[in-house]
């Protein structure tokens, strides 16, 4: 099927007009949602996470590509939400209460959309209580933290313990990161994983659920 | 045309030729603090700390003046014992501290009196700079004009000059909203557009009132701006590998027009240390700036460490935290490494020739070796300055700043001196079509980028 194809070039180079417009056509003509993503979406979005990795790509190219992807799935998401077909996995993001440093925290957010998951950033100076409210209202699967400042560390120990006291801690992954922090720091405020780098932190998301 | 009136403009160099550009030296020489003169022939050292790890709240706040009562005491213990020949303490607020003025103003109170024993008691000449964090950012997309950030902030500045500080400086952020999205992909005309169309606007009005508050405060120095938020945030995109080198150079050269408008509203210097473009304001302006390089290695890398120093006039180390080492604490030893590294410079400086030859030794151990470092040379610094005062208005500035980069770039490569990989090559070629393609003036940029970038940004706050 040519769309297949036409639609891996488009996610490949960034293109999102000519994804959404290949993906629109492909609708049209009776194609299902699974097999574009399977077959197209995905491997364009391997095919370009590999790139850079290879330091082929920067992340320009990367949250493209990622833009690419989410303006098909705008219009596969509501075909699968109709046929209850699973949606992908939601993940919470913001940088931590005090610290108003957030380009890492939105690359991070940028290619975990990119890869396929549904992001809803928080923004910075992230409160608690703010994490909390998104985790009962918006149930993620995944909570990342980002900070960039020393002095606003402790704020992810912080927004862990909330998460405790609200009951909500078991059922949430917590990932953490930022200039300062450390896979120690991780362990020593009980969060679930840590990366160094906004690439490292979608494997990281990938692996705390065990997705391929 | 910005909407604030500006005390001068720059339409030529205040230091035009290459060999005119020497650290230490600046033809306006800034007195300050407790006998302090930047840019009279001395590079100082310029040490800036900052807390470990700890919350910053009512019951840790003794805690947290007791670190900087350390830091203060140890810092000018070392500078003295290695008879530093002056030396510059900076204080920059962390976010707390300026959203609770009084907090920034009660530790700049605390440093200033253990400057002011100190110059007692051994004769050091120093002085403070305070530097409050730009808080406008808060909200989506930020107010930057009104509202309790604002409000906050021309308080923290108040307090602190009423407090003790000898300059007042301050990393503002206005325009950062478009330029990071910008920035992430790539996109150079939201680059363009945050860099010479919104964030001179701000700087325009911010340091309007910053210089009214320093001119409130007979003593306290109006000193500089920097685009560590917009050229710094490329900096360590491209050392990370997700930006390509050669848009972090372009950019970095393109960030001094609108550091440069911190001057046009009466800024005297230095220009804050992790200000790169500093140079470049430094031949325009001949005020003295602050630079920072492989001695700030503690708070960040760079592709820049030795050249960094080449024109400076205080040398810093960005920011170290309150942790132990085994010679001592982290801010003392790295006033040491400050002292010895202004030590050697000051020696080559008293030498006939001394200070071109340590210069030219400087530049030349990194100008090659990466695209940041070539636009950062005293050739580069008057080329670009030059590109800047011969065009008119910040938009066409910062596309000329961006054409003079372009080209530094593209010779060093054709002479074969600089090596860039196919990729930065595709990217070099792809800034200098997009550097041909804009339009004439910011309005008719500014609707071209709406679509995208309308959005991120409150048009008030840059008075359109």
């Amino acid at each position: 099927m040519a769309q297949i194809q036409e639609l891996y070039d488009a996610i490949l180079h960034g293109n999102a007009k000519q994804a959404h417009a290949v993906t629109q056509a492909a609708i049209e003509a009776g194609a299902e949602p699974l097999p574009l993503i399977s077959e197209s979406m995905m491997p364009a979005m391997e095919a370009v996470g590999r790139l850079f990795e290879e330091e082929e790509y920067f992340v320009p190219e990367l949250l493209l590509a990622g833009r690419a992807m989410k303006s098909a799935m705008e219009l596969l998401r509501p075909l699968m939400t109709a046929s209850g077909q699973k949606l992908s996995t939601r993940v919470v993001i913001g940088t931590v209460k005090g610290d108003l440093h957030d380009i890492g925290k939105n690359i991070v957010a940028s290619m975990l959309e990119g890869s396929g998951f549904e992001v809803i950033d928080l923004g910075a100076d992230v409160s608690p209580e703010n994490f909390v409210a998104a985790v009962e209202e918006r149930k993620p699967q995944v909570v990342c933290m980002s900070a960039l400042l020393t002095v606003t560390m402790p704020a992810m120990k912080t927004t862990i313990e909330a998460l405790k006291n609200a009951g909500l801690r078991t059922q949430v992954k917590v990932l953490i990161g930022g200039a300062p922090v450390t896979s120690q720091y991780a362990k020593e405020i009980g969060a679930d994983g840590y990366s160094e780098n906004a690439s490292g932190a979608v494997s990281a998301v990938k692996n705390l659920l065990a997705v391929a | 045309m910005l909407t604030e009136q500006t005390i001068r403009t720059y339409s030529s160099l205040e230091i035009s030729t290459e060999d005119g550009l020497l650290y230490g030296v600046s033809p306006r020489v800034l007195e300050c603090g407790l006998g302090l003169k930047i840019g009279a022939g001395t590079v100082y050292p310029e040490v800036n700390f900052t807390l470990p790890a700890m919350d910053i709240a009512e019951e840790t706040w003794a805690e947290v003046m007791a670190h900087y009562a350390q830091m203060g005491d140890q810092i000018l213990r070392r500078a003295v014992s290695l008879a530093a020949p002056g030396i510059m303490l900076e204080f920059e607020l962390l976010p707390a501290m300026t959203e609770r003025p009084e907090w920034g103003a009660e530790i700049t109170a605390l440093l200033k009196q253990r400057l002011i024993a100190c110059h007692e008691k051994h004769g050091l000449p120093c002085a403070l700079r305070v530097t409050p964090t730009d808080i406008r950012d808060q909200r989506k997309p930020p107010l930057l004009r009104t509202g309790e950030p604002w409000e906050r902030l021309r308080r923290s500045l108040e307090l602190c000059a009423e407090a003790g500080a000898d300059i007042l400086s301050i990393e503002s952020v206005g325009g950062k909203e478009v330029h990071d999205q910008a920035l992430m992909y790539g996109d150079f005309a939201g680059i363009v557009f945050a860099l010479g169309v919104l964030a001179p606007r701000d700087m325009a009005w911010l340091w309007g009132r910053i210089q009214g508050i320093c001119a409130a405060h007979p003593g306290v120095v109006c000193g500089g701006d920097s685009a560590c938020g917009f050229a710094n945030t490329a900096m360590q995109l491209a050392h990370q590998k997700m930006l390509p080198e050669v848009l972090a150079a372009v950019v970095r050269a393109m960030s001094a027009v609108r550091s440069l408008a911190a001057f046009e509203q009466g800024a005297q210097g230095p220009s804050k240390d992790c200000a790169y473009e500093g140079p470049v304001l430094k031949a325009i302006t001949g005020c003295p700036i602050a630079m920072e390089g492989k001695s700030a290695s503690c708070a960040h890398f760079s592709p820049l460490g030795n050249i960094a120093a080449a024109m400076c006039d205080l040398w810093s180390n960005e920011s170290v935290q309150n942790v132990r080492l085994l010679s001592g604490n982290a801010p003392e030893a790295f006033t040491e490494l400050l002292a010895y590294d202004c030590r050697l410079m000051n020696a080559a400086a008293a030498s006939e020739g001394g200070a071109l030859r340590m210069r030219n030794w400087m530049t030349a151990s990194d100008e090659w070796l990466s695209p940041q470092a070539a636009v950062l040379s005293p050739a580069a610094t008057i080329r670009i300055a030059a590109a800047i005062v011969g065009a008119d208005g910040p938009y066409q500035r910062t596309l000329a700043a961006g054409r003079a980069a372009v080209e530094i770039i593209k010779n060093g490569a054709a002479l074969e001196k600089l090596r860039l990989s196919r990729k930065e090559q595709q990217w070099l070629a792809r800034i200098d079509e997009a550097l041909d393609g804009f339009p004439a003036g910011e309005l008719e940029l500014m609707r071209a980028v709406e679509e995208q970038y309308g959005g991120l940004y409150d048009k008030a706050s840059y008075g359109l």
